[in-house]
């Protein structure tokens, strides 16, 4: 039986179309969760997809949070199934508290469309399992609001626990330590601002997202 | 009794400010020199049903707390008149 993914659609989501022909493309069962229902049904993994949820109003995921979708997301990840959420749903993540820090505008106030080196941080993680620590992925950015900032204490943490997954080889957007993706302290639920779902295809100009996605498969 | 409320969200110092520092840098075009410490945040506006100002300020700290704000990032200051 293949993995089913869920991938959450809230209104102003735009990337869920390609999470779930990523999903598809790597042999899982991909299905819309409804940003309405306080369920997210029999999925084995959880995808929340990048986007403008609710507008981004406030701030970006701060109305999203509050979604019944996420009330089920986040007693899903702490039964701890696997959920990861990409650009918008990172920033969803951070707001609903699944995990630390937050995302502000980039340094330089540019919206950054591109693409980029990532370099794995650590394989402990429901997105990087399938990867080496030092690959070098190249994976598209789309992001106004991708700099990653939180306490030093809560840097700290991260680096002692190995939490930081990815990291910028040249920092676009002023994200502190470089950071790129992140996890929880339970290792399954990773937030990164860049695209694997867009990174599936070498006709798109990289595959370099599939290990990503396909450690998430092994996860669920 | 019904009071209007004022929230300012601003980012914590130390955060940076891209919005303020990009405002700041354009002022000395303009002829505007003894401009300094440039911040932009948000201000919301509402009007709030209560008993007391007091029962107000509870009631918009908690919210500010658990959505008008991200403590990660931003505090805020709250301001209450009688409407």
């Amino acid at each position: 039986m293949s993995t089913r993914v869920g991938v959450v659609l809230f209104p102003g989501s735009n990337c869920e179309q390609d999470a779930l022909e990523a999903v598809t493309l790597l042999g899982g069962d991909a299905e819309v969760l409804w940003h309405g229902d306080a369920t997210v049904g029999q999925v084995d993994a959880v995808i929340v997809p990048g986007g403008f949820a609710y507008g981004d109003y406030l701030r970006p995921g701060a109305i999203a949070r509050f979604s019944p979708v996420m009330q089920a997301i986040a007693a899903f990840a702490a039964d701890g199934g696997p959920v990861v959420g990409i650009c918008n749903g990172f920033q969803v993540l951070t707001e609903a508290g699944l995990l630390p820090g937050a995302l502000q505008k980039n340094r330089g106030l540019k919206f950054l469309c591109t693409t980029v080196d990532l370099r794995v941080e650590s394989t402990r993680s429901v997105l990087t399992s399938e990867t080496s620590v030092g690959d070098v992925l190249r994976v598209p950015i789309n992001h106004f609001e991708g700099n990653f900032t939180c306490s030093v204490d809560t840097l700290a943490e991260l680096r002692d626990q190995d939490r930081i997954v990815l990291r910028y080889v040249r920092n676009p957007n002023g994200s502190m330590d470089d950071i790129a993706g992140i996890t929880n302290e339970g290792r399954n639920v990773v937030g990164l601002m860049p695209h694997p779902e867009r990174a599936c295809n070498a006709l798109l100009g990289s595959e370099d997202g599939v290990p990503l996605l396909r450690s998430l498969l092994k996860a669920a | 009794m019904k009071f209007n409320v004022l929230v300012e969200v601003r980012l914590h110092p130390g955060i940076a400010d891209p919005q303020g520092a990009t405002i700041e840098r354009s002022l000395p075009t303009l002829g505007y020199e003894h401009i300094s410490d440039v911040s932009v945040g948000k201000a919301i506006r509402f009007v709030c049903d209560a008993d007391s100002e007091e029962t107000v300020r509870k009631g918009v700290e908690d919210l500010c707390h658990r959505f008008l704000t991200n403590p990660v990032i931003e505090d805020a200051t709250i301001s209450i008149s009688a409407a």
